[in-house]
């Protein structure tokens, strides 16, 4: 069996912003599993509230790990996640293995070396809770630019009000440009206004955030021709693809032909490329 | 739980027999997955699928659906809706691409047949003739698609027509499956069994609505869906009780069932065999557990077979 449902150990959980919170899990419970709690970037998992009257698992996508612990930043928006920020350090908490298809970074690798003579650009860019997995994902491609220096990493993050894990960023981030939409911090504005208005040339983006964020920027990348990957959001049921809940349509080419296919945002996604989605939805 | 243990909880009691027979198949214990809520690759995943008595599939219709826009799904107290309407590749790519996969496991294998007319139920049914399927499940109670679906299962007439056309085309045992949406579940269930079913399944979900008070809209795009999961299982037992003492043809009893316990109410109530849906998506692991549960259940109460719990009611 690959994946699990396993007890994860709160170590803290704590407020970093109003409505916003951190919790760290210890999941040395999911190691001694055949696939241990190896996530990639852009993963998310289910974590299974302890009221039953909630019956839905919460999907939250994955901010960081370090070995077998794993950072997740969340909004409290219902009943669900107003339980998960009860939770005090040594609670118990049920959780699965990671799940979804995260960022493809070897495929952005891949394109980007393609001219190694060049120098070249990768941006983040994210808007609210789409921020929190773009850390693991710093963090991951951080690791592999290692010391070239022809490689360079930035974020524009987008906040509504208050900003978080802008330091956290920074340590990965070759740069870091903030835009709030009220003007509390950073540019006053959103985040597409601020790349426009810096005017940077990317060679690859990563994205994460609200769904008209995403749609303009696959707009600008595909103007630009730009490749881009997106980490899409839907209402989901089960999280592993059981359900057929959560599904988006996308481009695929088949015989030949270009065919429209429905995907499972959940196990085909969270992340898919921008090009493949249809957005007219 | 780890496969492992639910295996050791097994053979600690080899006297069990958990076999049923259905239109003369026999399962290996009576434990079914719920049409729509289990794929073998992703619930395989998680658990063993030869711990099942049986595979109930997805809705398949003649020709492929889109289903619904999303939201699709919505969490209501102790349940939930969901409006996804079917969506399937059709029944030509599930013989291609699905069945043989299926066939490598060893549970009996019931395909759920959907349609939105006569004619295109029975076009699906004879394409499944000539496969290695074991039994249909023909699905007349969807709440989620405009035509056919529920229509056919909330009129007697029409049940009865649907079920005699399927009966001459296909050459499988058929269950039909019926909708809680009616005002008495007996007529339908008679009406099925006198042209020929070979079996009823029940129920499928409750038409239900969610509302999102703060955004001044239905969660649901198709505004309306079907309520599953524990909230809807006092209605499932009634409905399974009222029909076990109307019609003689076996009945797989579903909706709601989260514990071994549950599936015992399910049986005692006249259910042949149950089958476990919103609770897989909950917990992927939940028809093995529920399994090992309902042995842990016919151990405690020293029941050694399921027929024994069937007639145990007072």
């Amino acid at each position: 069996m690959t994946k699990k449902i396993i007890e994860a150990q709160v170590i803290s959980n704590q407020k970093i912003a109003e409505g916003i919170f951190r919790i760290t899990l210890d999941c040395a419970a999911a190691a001694d599993a055949t696939e241990s709690f190896n996530a990639k970037p852009g993963q998310f998992i289910n974590l299974y509230p302890r009221d039953k009257s909630m019956l839905l698992p919460r999907p939250i996508s994955i901010c960081f790990t370090e070995r077998n612990r794993i950072t997740l930043v969340y909004r409290v928006v219902g009943n669900g996640t107003r339980e998960l920020s009860c939770h005090k350090e040594g609670d118990g908490l049920q959780i699965s293995t990671p799940l979804g298809q995260g960022y493809h970074i070897e495929a952005m690798f891949e394109a980007i070396n393609q001219d190694p003579s060049d120098h070249k650009t990768i941006a983040l860019v994210a808007g609210g809770l789409g921020i929190p997995p773009m850390l693991e994902l710093a963090k991951t491609i951080r690791t592999q630019i290692g010391e070239d220096r022809r490689i360079k990493l930035i974020a524009f993050l987008g906040f509504q009000e208050k900003a978080f894990l802008i330091e956290e960023l920074s340590s990965f981030c070759h740069e870091v440009h903030v835009a709030t939409e009220k003007g509390d911090f950073g540019f006053h504005g959103t985040v597409l206004e601020l790349m426009e208005m810096q005017n940077i040339v990317v060679d690859y983006y990563f994205s994460c955030g609200p769904k008209p964020m995403l749609k303009a920027l696959a707009a600008h990348c595909h103007r630009i021709e730009k490749p881009l990957q997106v980490s899409l959001e839907e209402r989901m049921g089960c999280g592993y693809g059981a359900c057929v809940g959560c599904t988006c349509k996308t481009k695929e080419e088949k015989d030949g032909l270009m065919r429209v296919t429905p995907k499972k945002v959940c196990k085909d996604g969270p992340v898919f490329f921008g090009e493949e989605v249809i957005w007219s939805e | 739980m780890s496969k492992q243990d639910l295996n050791l909880d097994v053979s600690k009691h080899r006297n069990l027999d958990l076999r049923v027979s259905i239109a003369g198949i026999t399962l290996e214990n009576p434990i079914t997955t719920a049409s729509g809520t289990f794929s073998a690759k992703e619930s395989g995943a998680f658990y063993d699928i030869d711990e099942l008595g049986a595979i109930i599939t997805k809705g398949v219709s003649i020709a492929p659906w889109e289903g619904n826009p999303t939201p699709r799904i919505a969490e209501t107290y102790g349940g939930m809706l969901n409006s996804v309407g079917l969506q399937n590749p059709g029944i030509d790519s599930f013989i291609k691409e699905e069945l043989p996969y299926l066939r490598t496991f060893g549970p009996r294998i019931v395909v759920n047949v959907v349609g939105k007319s006569i004619g295109e139920y029975c076009s699906a049914v004879e394409k499944l003739n000539d496969t290695e399927v074991d039994m249909l499940e023909i699905n007349i109670s969807c709440p989620n698609i405009k035509e056919g679906g529920i229509s056919f299962g909330a009129d007697e007439k029409l049940a009865a027509e649907l079920t005699r056309e399927v009966r001459k085309y296909s050459k499988k045992p058929i269950l039909m499956k019926l909708t809680p949406n009616v005002s008495d579940i007996t007529e339908i269930a008679r009406a099925v069994e006198a042209e020929g079913a070979d079996g009823i399944s029940l129920i499928n979900t409750l038409l239900g609505m969610k509302i999102d008070i703060h955004n001044k809209r239905t969660v649901l795009w198709n505004k309306t869906g079907g309520l599953s999961g524990p909230a809807i299982k006092p209605v499932a037992v009634r409905m399974v009780y009222q029909v076990r003492r109307s019609v003689c043809i076996p009945i797989i009893g579903l909706g709601g069932i989260m514990t071994g316990e549950d599936a015992v109410e399910f049986l005692m109530a006249g259910a042949d065999a149950v089958s476990i849906g919103t609770a897989a998506l909950i917990d992927p692991t939940a028809p093995v557990r529920i399994k090992s549960e309902l042995i842990g259940f016919m151990n405690r109460y020293g029941y050694q077979n399921l027929q024994q719990i069937r007639e145990s009611m007072l």
